[in-house]
């Protein structure tokens, strides 16, 4: 009995989770964000929560007890961010780390408090909706990225005038274009954009990939090697298709 | 104020020690100043290819941790007088190696002479990263063979990122010398042409070096090729790479094929 398995899919994702900064003493901070939940019911419900507590003089039991006072409040922590890995425990929330600063959520004023109460399920997000439209990013790499090398780029598309050697990696969040050979990897629409493309003046790559689905060098078909080659997604399948 | 080159490959038993001594040797035997320093500290060999063995007292880490002054280090060779060692150590390890020790020893070796070669060992650790972190420019040796080539991409790779000038903004000169080339392989196809090599590295070529019995018996006689045997087809090669490297527009030949029609094909360097 041979079914063909269908590949794992390895997928990269962002999210934006609110981060809380705790203060000390932890009482009258809590204190405080009593008094923001009661102007809005729903302002945590549903959100993913960072604890961020760089800088924080607590040991374990503190940190733990303070988780505890947040879920009590119906405040569910994702992950917590700056803590030692001495603070936590493996029945604690994950360390998370790399995080980048994004727009603030608008705490809820009193007026949206007082709609809130008549329609609690009403969303109060509106600083956290898409930002407005903007050009996509895109990096432009004048030189060869050599063996070893791992250039990546989630914020969009990446342009390379010259080769990728045997063993260096290109990860873009949008389209990759090498205007050279293309010996290493190259992985395209990694955050999701099942429209990125993976363009190359010729192709002798160890393994492509958009969004997730992938070739290696075996996969691809032999008189693609050396061609001038465009990658494309459809029908959660990678097609190629020689350049003119 | 010299220039310090580095001599570097990421892969080992390539050539790095032999083209080391040679270029070297070569160097002053046109009456310039030339130190070759050895930095495989645990496995030197330096000293065996420049059969100064039998007269290592100091080496690099004695100079580096100040129990020897570098004067005492340096090993003057016996056929050409401005040609100099500077021997590693065989017992320690290359943890011995500071980056503030080789900075200094450098700076010195700087004023004194007019070439400082540095024998990287192979690998991309510690000895690697500092023989070539001080270097004004890189020699990248490469075997026609595609784990060589790749490994010495990576080695591009790190000279353009974690090297003092890397660092400065500037931009490291490297050759490529491409070593133990064998055109009755190369007919065959059983290696990597020449253009190919020069397109995936994509630095100028500094020379080819056939592969030959010459170097090896050069290496087991203690002398560098370009002393032992002047004449052979490996020292000539030596010669006119270093006459690239002080800036002459040399044509290079590819060992084995007819220099007259083929140098106009190959005589240029690669982008």
């Amino acid at each position: 009995m041979l079914t063909k398995p269908r590949p794992i899919r390895l997928k990269g994702r962002s999210f934006l989770a609110l981060s809380l900064a705790p203060e000390l003493p932890f009482e009258d901070w809590l204190a405080g964000l009593d008094d923001l939940a009661a102007r809005s019911a729903g302002f945590f419900l549903r959100r993913p929560v960072v604890l961020d507590v760089d800088g924080l003089d607590i040991d374990k039991a503190e940190l733990r007890k303070l988780v505890d006072d947040l879920s009590q409040r119906n405040v569910r922590v994702m992950g917590i961010e700056g803590a030692r890995p001495s603070l936590l425990g493996a029945d604690m929330p994950p360390a998370m780390s790399d995080g980048r600063p994004a727009s603030d959520f608008e705490p809820p004023t009193e007026s949206e408090a007082d709609e809130a109460q008549d329609a609690p399920a009403v969303e109060t997000i509106a600083a956290a909706g898409p930002a407005p439209a903007q050009a996509t990013a895109s990096l432009v790499v004048t030189e060869p990225v050599r063996s070893g090398q791992s250039l990546f780029f989630p914020e969009g598309d990446v342009t390379i005038v010259g080769s990728v050697a045997s063993g260096a990696e290109v990860v873009a969040g949008g389209s990759i274009h090498v205007y050279g050979t293309l010996r290493g990897r190259a992985l395209a629409g990694t955050t999701g954009n099942g429209s990125a493309r993976i363009f190359c003046r010729k192709l002798e790559a160890e393994l492509i990939a958009i969004d997730g689905f992938y070739l290696t060098a075996e996969d691809m078909e032999p008189d693609l090697r050396g061609q001038a080659v465009q990658v494309w997604l459809e029908n959660h399948g990678l097609k190629t298709g020689i350049l003119g | 104020m010299g220039k310090v080159i580095v001599v570097t490959s990421g892969k080992g038993g390539v050539g790095k020690t032999t083209s080391s001594a040679a270029l070297g040797a070569a160097l002053a035997q046109n009456g310039e100043k030339v130190v070759v320093v050895d930095f495989d500290v645990g496995l030197r060999n330096l000293d065996l290819v420049m059969g100064a063995e039998r007269r290592v007292v100091y080496d690099l880490v004695n100079v580096i941790q100040g129990e020897a002054k570098l004067t005492q280090a340096l090993i003057r060779d016996k056929r050409v007088e401005t040609l100099y060692l500077l021997p590693a150590s065989q017992t320690r390890d290359k943890d011995n190696l500071t980056s503030e020790g080789v900075e200094k020893v450098i700076a010195a070796l700087k004023k004194a002479f007019d070439w400082v070669i540095c024998d990287s060992p192979a690998g991309i650790e510690r000895g690697a990263t500092l023989a070539m972190r001080h270097a004004d420019v890189a020699i990248v040796v490469t075997n026609p063979e595609v784990s060589s080539v790749r490994d010495s991409d990576r080695i591009i790779g790190l000279l353009d990122s974690k090297t003092l000038k890397a660092e400065n903004g500037e931009r490291m000169e490297k050759h490529l010398l491409l070593t133990r080339y064998d055109p009755t392989r190369a007919e065959r196809g059983d290696m990597l042409k020449v253009d190919d090599v020069l397109e995936i590295l994509s630095i100028p070529l500094l020379g080819i070096i056939p592969e030959s019995m010459d170097v090896l018996r050069a290496s087991n006689l203690g002398a560098p090729v370009t002393l032992a045997d002047e004449g052979s087809a490996p020292a000539r090669a030596y010669f006119d790479a270093v006459r690239r490297l002080k800036g002459e527009a040399l044509p290079v030949t590819v060992p084995g094929e007819k220099r007259g029609f083929f140098g106009k094909f190959f005589g240029r360097k690669a982008a």
